[in-house]
C-alpha cells in the first residue's frame, strides 16, 4: 500500500509527461486525482498509524549492493503525506483555473508537479537515509524544472539553476554525511539510528555535513538566496514548493535527528545559531520588499529558520511546537500564496504600490487573506497562534544553553512577522500604503481588477477555514501532533492541544509580541528611512554570484592555461607524457639483453618497409607524399603480423591504412599541397629530440615489458577457455564479442561519438567559411 | 562531371566481389580471422573506392541510409545482443551457440556473438560513411581528384 502511495502519482505524472498533451488545462484536473487518492488513503490508514503501528513496505532494488527502497509511515511521515496530498490536490485543481487555456506545456507542469509529489511523498515516508537521499534528490531536479517552467524566460532559467547548483551543492554535501553516519553506525535504517546513535569524531563531521543540506534545502543563512528568486515561477508551483513542501524537506530532516543526534558535536548551536539568524534575517527582509509574491517568500524564509531552531533544538516539547508550527505555516503559507496568485491574476501586478482598489466580488479572497495572514501573525484563536504559544512555552521551560537568547529571537521574529503581515495584508488590500519610488500621481494605481469567480479563490477560502477549525477545535489535530511528535521523540510526555492555558508568561510573550508588532507597524515611516539608510543585506545572493563568478574565471584561466590551440604543443604534451611517466618506472627496471631481431628474411622486408616508410614519411616536402609513406609503415606493420602468425591482426591493419589513406586524402584536400618550413632551429631540434625520445623510449619498453614478466600470461587462460566458454576458435574474435565484450562495446561507442565529433566539426568549419566570404553560394 | 571509364568499370567489378568477402569475414568471424570490425572496413573500403570513382553522389546511390542511422542501430544492435541473456536469467553478454552438420555444406556453426559482431560492423560503416559525408561532400563530383587534371 505504502509504495502504491509513492508511485500512483509518480506513475500518473510520467503518464501526463508522455502523453498529455492533448490535454491541456484539463490535465490538472487529471492529475488532481492521484493525490486525492493519497489523501483518501492515508486518512485511511491514519488510525492504525494513530494507534502508533506505523506502516512499512520496502522494495527490493539492487539486492547485489543490499539497496532497497524502504518506507515507513509513522504519525510525523503521516503528516507530511496529509499536507503534501492535501495541498497538492488544492494546488492542481487551482492550477487548472490559474492558467488561461491558450498557454503552452500545461500537461508538463501538471506531471512534473505529480513527479515531485510522488518524490516528497518518498521523501517523507522514507525509512533509510538511502532512500531519503534519492528522493531528496528528485525533488531538487523536479523542482530545477518546476522554477524553470517558464523556460522562455532568461530569469526563470536562471532562478532555477540558482536553486539547483544551491540545493544539489548541499545534496552532495549530505550525501557525505549520510555515508559518514551509516558507515559509523553499521546501517542507514533511521529506527535503527535512533535506538543506536553512533558516536565519535566521524559522526559529528557527518551531523555538519548533513546539515549542510538541511540548510540548502530550507533556505537557511546563508544559503536563502534562491528561495526569493525561486519566485519566478508560476504561482502555484510557489503555493506547493514553499508552503509544506520543497523547502520543509529540510526541516524535515533536521526534525527527524535532532532527538536522535541533538546533543552530539556541535549540533545544537549551530542549528540554534542557523536558524536564528534566519528567522531575524528573513522577517527584516521581507520589509522591505513590495512584491507581494517577493514579502511571502522572504516571510517564509523567516518561519523557516523558526522550523529549524524549533526542531533543531532537539528537545521533547520544542519538538511538539515545532510540529504545530510545520501544521499552521503549510495551512497559512499555502493560503496566501493562493490568495496572492489570484489577485496577480486579476490585476496583472503584485506590487503594493499599485494595488488596493478593489470592486465588489472580493470579499471572499480577502477574508481568507486575513485569516491566514492573522495565522501567520500568531493571532488567537488560530492554529498559528497555538504553534507561536507552545513554542514559546517550550523555550520558557526548556533548560538548554542559551535557551533564553533563543527566546528573544523568537519574539524578535515574531515581531517581524507580525510587522510583515501587515505589510503584506496592507498593501494588497489597502491604497496608497506606500508610494515610495514610484510617481506619485494617480496613475500609478491601477483600476479595480475584476472580482475572480468563487472556484478560483475557494481553494484558499478552504484552507482559511481548516486555519480557523484547527484553532478553535485544536482537539481534532491534538491526536496527531501528539503522535507525530512522539514518533520523533519517544521521551516527551504527550501534547494537548489548547487554545486556552490560563495566563502564563507564554500568554504574556504573545501580547508584548503583538504590542511590539504594531508599535512596528505605526512606526513603519522610521522602520522604512532605517530600512533605506541601512544596505540590503543580500550576502547570499553576493556569495553565489560571486562564487560563480570565480568558477568560471577559474575555468576561463585554466582553459587558456591547457587548451593553447596550437596542434605541435598538445601533441609534444602528451608524447612527453607517455615518455616520462612509465619512463620513470623503465628506470628502476634491469635492462635485459637484446632477443634476436630477425629471424628470417620475410623480417628484412618488413623492417626494410618500416625503416624506409618512417624515415621518407618525415623528409618529403609533399603532404599526399608523406601520407602515403606513412601507409607503407602501416603495410610493413601487417606483414609483421602476418609473418608472426597473427592473420587477424594483419587483416584489419591493411584494411585500417587503406581506409586511412583514403581518409586523409579528403582531409588534405583542405590542406596547403607542401608542408610549412618549420618555423626555427629551435623548434626543429625540440620536435627532432621529442620524436626520438619516444622512440628509444617505446623500444626499450617494449624490451624490458617482454622481459620482467613475473606472471604467465593471460593469454594461455584465454586461448584455453576461448572454445569452451565463448564458442569460438578464433581467440582474437572471442575476446572482442565475449570475454572483453564490454571493452568492445566501449570502443564501439567511443568511435560512434568521435565520429560524429568530426561531422560536427567538418560541418562547423564550412558554415565559418561561408560565413566569411559573402556572396558565396553553392 | 569526368570520371575515369577505367576506374569507373574496375570499381564496379570489385566492389561486389568486396561486399561478399566482407559477408565471409563477418560470418567466419568466430572461428576463423575475420569479424564484425574487420567485415565492417571491409565494407568501408568498398565504399570508399565507390566514392573515388563517382564522388559521395554514388555513394548515396549504393548506400542510401543516412550515416547516423547506421551508427545507431549499430550500437542498438550491440547493446541489445548485450542485454537479452538478462532477460533468460543469464549473465550479461552471455553468448548462445547452435551447432550442427548441415550436409554438403559442412558444419554450420552459429553463435549470438554473431549479432554483436554485425552491431560492430554497422557502426565501423557508418564511421566511415560519416567521414566521406563530412568531408567529401564539397568536392564537385569528378572523378579522382588526384589522378585526373584539375578543371580550370
Amino acid at each position: 500500500m505504502l509504495i502504491a502511495l509513492v508511485m500512483a502519482p509518480l506513475a500518473l505524472g510520467l503518464a501526463l509527461l508522455a502523453g498529455g498533451r492533448a490535454l491541456g488545462r484539463r490535465s490538472f484536473a487529471v492529475a488532481a486525482v492521484a493525490p486525492f487518492a493519497v489523501l483518501v488513503a492515508a486518512a485511511a490508514s491514519a488510525g492504525r498509524v494513530l494507534d502508533e503501528r506505523p506502516l512499512t513496505a520496502s522494495l527490493g532494488w539492487v539486492p547485489a549492493l543490499d539497496l532497497s527502497i524502504d518506507l515507513r509511515l509513522d504519525g510525523f511521515s503521516l503528516l507530511f503525506v496529509l499536507l503534501v496530498a492535501g495541498i497538492g490536490t488544492l494546488v492542481q485543481l487551482y492550477a487548472g483555473r490559474y492558467f488561461g487555456a491558450e498557454r503552452e506545456g500545461l500537461h508538463r507542469l501538471a506531471g512534473l508537479l505529480l513527479v515531485f509529489t510522488a518524490a516528497m511523498l518518498g521523501l517523507v515516508s522514507a525509512a533509510s537515509l538511502l532512500t531519503l537521499f534519492v528522493a531528496w534528490e528528485l525533488t531538487s531536479i523536479t523542482s530545477y524544472l518546476l522554477i524553470g517552467w517558464t523556460d522562455g524566460d532568461p530569469k526563470a532559467r536562471a532562478s532555477a539553476l540558482q536553486a539547483l547548483l544551491t540545493t544539489g551543492l548541499g545534496g552532495l554535501a549530505m550525501l557525505g554525511g549520510f555515508v559518514l553516519i551509516g558507515q559509523a553506525a553499521g546501517t542507514y535504517d533511521l529506527a535503527a539510528l535512533a535506538a543506536h546513535p553512533p558516536t565519535g569524531t566521524v559522526v559529528e563531521v557527518g551531523l555538519l555535513l548533513v546539515l549542510v543540506g538541511a540548510f540548502t534545502k530550507s533556505a537557511q543563512f546563508p544559503f536563502s538566496a534562491w528561495l526569493p528568486g525561486a519566485m519566478v515561477a508560476p504561482t502555484p508551483v510557489s503555493a506547493f514548493l514553499h508552503s509544506a513542501t520543497m523547502v520543509k524537506a529540510g526541516v524535515y530532516l533536521i526534525a527527524r535527528l535532532a532527538p536522535i543526534f541533538a546533543e552530539q558535536g556541535a549540533w545544537r548551536p549551530v542549528v540554534l545559531a542557523v536558524g536564528s539568524l534566519t528567522m531575524l534575517t528573513g522577517g527584516w527582509r521581507a520589509l522591505r520588499q513590495y512584491d507581494l509574491k517577493r514579502i511571502l517568500a522572504y516571510g517564509t524564509v523567516s518561519q523557516l529558520g523558526f522550523l529549524v531552531v524549533l526542531f533543531g533544538a532537539g528537545f521533547p516539547e520544542a519538538t511538539a511546537a515545532g510540529v504545530v508550527v510545520l501544521l499552521a505555516h503549510a495551512l497559512f503559507k499555502a493560503g496566501l500564496f493562493l490568495v496572492v496568485g489570484v489577485v496577480d491574476h486579476q490585476a496583472h501586478t503584485r506590487d503594493i504600490r499599485r494595488l488596493g482598489r478593489y470592486g465588489p466580488g472580493w470579499a471572499g479572497p480577502m477574508a481568507a487573506a486575513v485569516i491566514c495572514g492573522a495565522s501567520m501573525a500568531g493571532l488567537p484563536p488560530l492554529i498559528g497562534f497555538l504553534g507561536k504559544e507552545s513554542a514559546y512555552d517550550a523555550f520558557l521551560h526548556g533548560d538548554i544553553a542559551g535557551g533564553g537568547v533563543v527566546l528573544a529571537v523568537l519574539v524578535g521574529g515574531s515581531v517581524l512577522t507580525f510587522a510583515y503581515t501587515a505589510r503584506l495584508l496592507a498593501g494588497a488590500f489597502r491604497p496608497g500604503v506606500w508610494t515610495e519610488g514610484i510617481a506619485e500621481d494617480a496613475e500609478a494605481a491601477i483600476d479595480p481588477p475584476p472580482a475572480p469567480r468563487w472556484s478560483f479563490w475557494a481553494p484558499a477560502g478552504l484552507l482559511a477555514t481548516l486555519t480557523v477549525l484547527l484553532g478553535l477545535v485544536p482537539g481534532l489535530a491534538s491526536k496527531l501532533v501528539d503522535v507525530a511528535a512522539h514518533d520523533l521523540d519517544p521521551s516527551g510526555e504527550h501534547v494537548h492541544l489548547a487554545l486556552w492555558h490560563g495566563l502564563n508568561p507564554a500568554l504574556a510573550l504573545s501580547a508584548l509580541t503583538v504590542g511590539l508588532g504594531v508599535l512596528l507597524v505605526v512606526g513603519g515611516a522610521v522602520l522604512a528611512r532605517l530600512q533605506q539608510r541601512l544596505p540590503d543585506t543580500a550576502w547570499g545572493e553576493q556569495a553565489f554570484l560571486g562564487a560563480m563568478r570565480g568558477l568560471n574565471r577559474l575555468a576561463d584561466r585554466s582553459t587558456g592555461l591547457f587548451q593553447s590551440g596550437s596542434l605541435p604543443v598538445y601533441i609534444g604534451v602528451i608524447l612527453l607524457t607517455a615518455v616520462v611517466v612509465p619512463g620513470w618506472a623503465l628506470l628502476q627496471a634491469p635492462m635485459p639483453d637484446l632477443p634476436p631481431l630477425v629471424s628470417g628474411p620475410g623480417d628484412w622486408a618488413a623492417a626494410a618497409l618500416l625503416v624506409g616508410g618512417g624515415i621518407a614519411a618525415v623528409v618529403v616536402k609533399h603532404r599526399m607524399a608523406a601520407v602515403l609513406c606513412l601507409g607503407a609503415v602501416g603495410y610493413g606493420m601487417a606483414l609483421v603480423f602476418a609473418l608472426q602468425g597473427a592473420p587477424d591482426l594483419a587483416l584489419t591493419q591493411v584494411c585500417v591504412d587503406t581506409i586511412g589513406a583514403v581518409v586523409f586524402v579528403l582531409v588534405l584536400r583542405h590542406l596547403p599541397t607542401w608542408f610549412a618550413d618549420v618555423p626555427s632551429r629551435v623548434s626543429q631540434a625540440s620536435r627532432l629530440a621529442v620524436s626520438a625520445a619516444v622512440g628509444v623510449f617505446v623500444f626499450a619498453f617494449i624490451l624490458v615489458a617482454v622481459g620482467v614478466r613475473v606472471d604467465p600470461t593471460i593469454s594461455t587462460e584465454f586461448i584455453a577457455r576461448a572454445y569452451e566458454e565463448g564458442g569460438g576458435r578464433n581467440v582474437v574474435n572471442v575476446v572482442l564479442v565475449d570475454i572483453r565484450g564490454f571493452d568492445t562495446m566501449g570502443e564501439i561507442t567511443v568511435l560512434a561519438v568521435a565520429a560524429m565529433g568530426v561531422y560536427a566539426l567538418a560541418r562547423l568549419s564550412r558554415r565559418d567559411r561561408r560565413a566569411s566570404t559573402p556572396g558565396a553560394s553553392r | 562531371m569526368r570520371r575515369s571509364l577505367i576506374l569507373d568499370v574496375v570499381v564496379r567489378l570489385v566492389f561486389h566481389s568486396a561486399l561478399l568477402l566482407a559477408l565471409f569475414l563477418l560470418f567466419t568471424g568466430h572461428n576463423r580471422p575475420g569479424g564484425g570490425f574487420v567485415g565492417g572496413l571491409v565494407v568501408g573500403a568498398a565504399i570508399s573506392l565507390r566514392y573515388v570513382a563517382g564522388g559521395i553522389d554514388e555513394v548515396r546511390q549504393v548506400l542510401p541510409l543516412r550515416p547516423w542511422t547506421l551508427l545507431g542501430t549499430g550500437l542498438a544492435t550491440a547493446t541489445t545482443t548485450a542485454l537479452v541473456p538478462l532477460a533468460f536469467g543469464r549473465q550479461l553478454m552471455d553468448h548462445g551457440l547452435y551447432e550442427r552438420h548441415v550436409g554438403f555444406l559442412g558444419e554450420l556453426h552459429l553463435s549470438t556473438a554473431l549479432f554483436f559482431d554485425i552491431g560492430v560492423a554497422q557502426v565501423v560503416v557508418g564511421m566511415v560513411l560519416l567521414l566521406l559525408v563530412s568531408f567529401g561532400e564539397r568536392l564537385p563530383t569528378f572523378g579522382a581528384p588526384w589522378l585526373l587534371r584539375r578543371q580550370p
